[in-house]
């Protein structure tokens, strides 16, 4: 309180003045985060913390999914969303993860002349066109009363953390960049908002800030990293990071953790006894869009 | 140096001098750009949240304007070619008006840029050394390098060109010439590079086609012509400036081959994505048809379909190309063609449906509206303060011969001389 407009302003243009977090110096990273801390801790009424831990050495994070398990509930996408300090309300509502549901087709036995040609029409086909699961028709706003509901399948995506991510790539002024540990991460302070990673996304995981995030200040998770979670500007683009605040630590992402069928699985790729590397290893595994050549770190699986 | 001076000081003086109707038309842009600015300011203290933009479509209007300019910017060679390269009388002694075009489009590019940024306050960190340039492989890093190079060859082309046509001098052809056959290179790769902007991302698959860079230059050599057709019958009609029937004849023909191909490019380009009907040609479907009862760029897409054929048409007539009652409105209509074609036609659907099956509708907003319009007023109110300065500067108004003799003169008189404007 004591703090007076002027000083908070002097914050904000340090703030604007810094580098791109992966090229500072270890001392000026240390200042960053706790000009931030200080403007967070003000901003929430809380002592916010803007944690700063670096890849760890062997490590490779990796993500597993099991889509016969997984019963649409979305909870692992409201827990995201309180875990990472997303943005909520009706007018601009920012979930990173998104479940989408698939109804399952059929084919019958009343469509079976159906797209023949009638006279000298062109034949196109039989029954084939009430879609059976496919991804490209995905649904990911339902409101169900009960889930699973009757009928439907649900795959829920979020970013992929691509080995090549085509983002990556794209980005003018390299704010995104794949961490030692596999992650993509946002430096959010230096990002212009050109939305070029958004368009290259070929599995629409990124978020832009179309104004001031709202982010209520009692619902603030103060534990956060410069990163992942801590809270964004407007004009920015954000995205998953596999809880980067949480998995240095030895966590959980808060979305395997809340999963009630136990359909995530999250750990170290390059450790042959985790629970994602025996998976890969031993289940019927597929990656999304495989032919776009990304090469996701999130895994599907099925029993 | 003090001849230098003189030139910045004639030129900002004739440019400042006018009739009634160039001031009228200076308060109109004005009044245009207040809504920019007052737009701008939103932007930047609310962030894009006015803007009909979502996370599904996140690009829309600032940026199908800042591709089609960018198309405007390199048709401008289509003056500089033939003049240079073809010799052609007609078009040589006009060939700077080109080289002004480029500016103030490449300019509206910038200031399009500009109002799509989140945050354009951080353009800094594109810079070189202060910031970081993602190169080689950022395409937009790419796509600013060469807008920027386009924009400083025809400063500094047009601007000495002009320089020594009013100090009397030859050209230095030393100089000059390399620097036109540069730009003439480079001209094609604005336009290129752009269209690589788009189409080197295969999750968007409706762009993602290797036709689309020659398809971005052959609109583009139908659009820029177009604009500067009709700009050179206005400059005929209002100045005493004569551009002669050879120059627009030639243009006419350049605009009616480019856009034939670029026809053909389109109808092979929805064969062989209906043909197949993957899910790749949504997005094409969507544009062409609607889908899910979305159906807001079909009439776009037509509308721009049968301007682009109507210019076509009469364009393909000799009697009517060479008819400057018809050849207006053929321009008109290819323009206003492409311009649909650039934003409504290609960029929206791109992102319709999105990677994951979405579909969704983007309209602009009013404010939306009102900031475009403020970015065209601004480029136009740029562009005409540098055709009339080089307009004054062909027909022999500012000239460092006349300014000394008028300096010597009106400190006799006290009177200073007012030149006849338009």
């Amino acid at each position: 309180m004591t703090m007076s407009d002027d000083a908070r302003a002097n914050m904000e243009w340090a703030e604007w003045f810094q580098g791109n977090y992966r090229l500072m110096t270890d001392e000026e990273k240390a200042l960053a985060r706790a000009r931030l801390e200080r403007r967070y801790s003000r901003e929430y009424g809380k002592a916010v913390s803007v944690d700063g831990t670096p890849a760890q050495e062997g490590v490779l994070m990796g993500y597993a999914l099991n889509i016969k398990k997984c019963i649409g509930c979305r909870r692992c996408a409201k827990a995201c969303v309180e875990e990472n300090n997303q943005s909520r309300g009706k007018d601009q509502e920012i979930e990173w993860i998104r479940v989408l549901k698939m109804e399952k087709g059929e084919f019958s036995q009343e469509k079976m002349n159906q797209g023949y040609p009638e006279g000298l029409g062109i034949q196109v086909g039989g029954n084939a066109y009430s879609p059976a699961g496919v991804v490209l028709e995905g649904e990911h706003y339902y409101q169900p009363e009960a889930v699973p509901e009757k009928d439907s399948a649900y795959m829920p995506i979020a970013c992929m953390q691509c080995e090549k991510p085509p983002c990556v790539k794209v980005c003018p002024v390299r704010t995104t960049y794949r961490e030692a540990d596999g992650p993509v991460v946002i430096d959010y302070n230096w990002c212009i908002g050109c939305r070029m990673c958004m368009s290259a996304c070929p599995y629409w995981a990124r978020r832009f800030n179309w104004s001031d995030p709202k982010l209520p200040k009692e619902a603030m998770n103060p534990v956060t990293h410069y990163l992942g979670n801590r809270p964004r500007m407007k004009g920015v683009v954000e995205k998953c990071t596999f809880c980067i605040q949480r998995t240095r630590k030895g966590r959980y992402p808060a979305c395997v953790e809340v999963c009630p069928t136990g359909a995530r699985k999250f750990g170290n790729l390059l450790d042959p006894n985790s629970e994602v590397s025996r998976i890969i290893a031993r289940k019927n595994v597929f990656r999304l869009k495989a032919e776009l050549n990304t090469f996701p770190k999130f895994f599907y699986f099925m029993d | 140096m003090d001849k230098l001076k003189r030139f910045a000081i004639d030129y900002v003086t004739y440019v400042v001098k006018g009739s009634p109707a160039f001031y009228a038309w200076v308060a109109f842009l004005g009044l245009l750009i207040l809504g920019l600015l007052y737009g701008t300011y939103l932007h930047t203290a609310d962030g894009l949240r006015y803007t009909g933009l979502t996370d599904q479509v996140h690009d829309g209007l600032y940026l199908a304007n800042f591709v089609f300019l960018v198309g405007i910017a390199a048709g401008a060679v289509t003056i500089v070619f033939p003049a240079y390269v073809y010799h052609h009388k007609g078009l040589h002694a006009v060939a700077v008006l080109g080289e002004m075009l480029a500016i103030s489009a490449v300019l509206m590019c910038i200031l399009f840029i500009v109002s799509h940024m989140g945050r354009p306050d951080r353009l800094w960190h594109m810079l070189p050394v202060i910031g970081i340039y993602n190169l080689p492989n950022s395409m937009l890093a790419w796509d600013t390098l060469v807008l920027i190079g386009y924009l400083f060859l025809n400063l500094i082309g047009g601007f000495y060109f002009l320089y020594k046509k009013y100090t009397g001098q030859p050209l230095n052809n030393k100089f000059y010439m390399p620097l036109i056959y540069v730009s003439i290179v480079w001209a094609l790769s604005i336009h290129t590079v752009t269209a690589f902007l788009l189409n080197t991302m295969p999750s968007r698959p409706m762009w993602h086609h290797s036709m689309m860079p020659i398809r971005f230059i052959l609109t583009a050599f139908a659009a820029g012509p177009s604009l500067i057709v009709l700009i050179f019958l206005i400059v005929r009609a209002r100045t005493r400036l004569w551009i002669d029937n050879s120059a627009i004849n030639q243009l006419a023909t350049i605009i009616t081959y480019c856009l034939g191909l670029s026809l053909f490019l389109s109808l092979s380009e929805v064969v062989t994505e209906l043909y197949a009907n993957t899910e790749h040609a949504l997005g094409l479907q969507y544009l062409m048809f609607g889908m899910h009862g979305f159906n807001d760029l079909v009439p776009w897409f037509w509308g721009s379909l049968a301007a682009s054929l109507g210019a076509f048409v009469i364009l393909l007539t000799p009697g009517l190309r060479r008819d400057y009652r018809w050849l207006p409105i053929a321009c008109s209509l290819a323009f206003a063609g492409i311009w649909v074609e650039k934003g409504m036609g290609l960029l929206v659907p791109g992102f319709i449906p999105t990677p994951i099956g979405e579909f969704s509708q983007y309209f602009p907003t009013t404010l939306e509206i009102v900031v475009t319009l403020g970015n065209w007023a601004l480029g136009f109110l740029i562009l005409t303060i540098l055709l009339k300065g080089a307009i004054g500067i062909l027909l022999g108004d500012i000239a460092y011969a006349t300014s000394m003799q008028d300096r010597v003169t009106a400190s006799d008189t006290g009177v200073s001389p007012t030149p006849e404007l338009t």
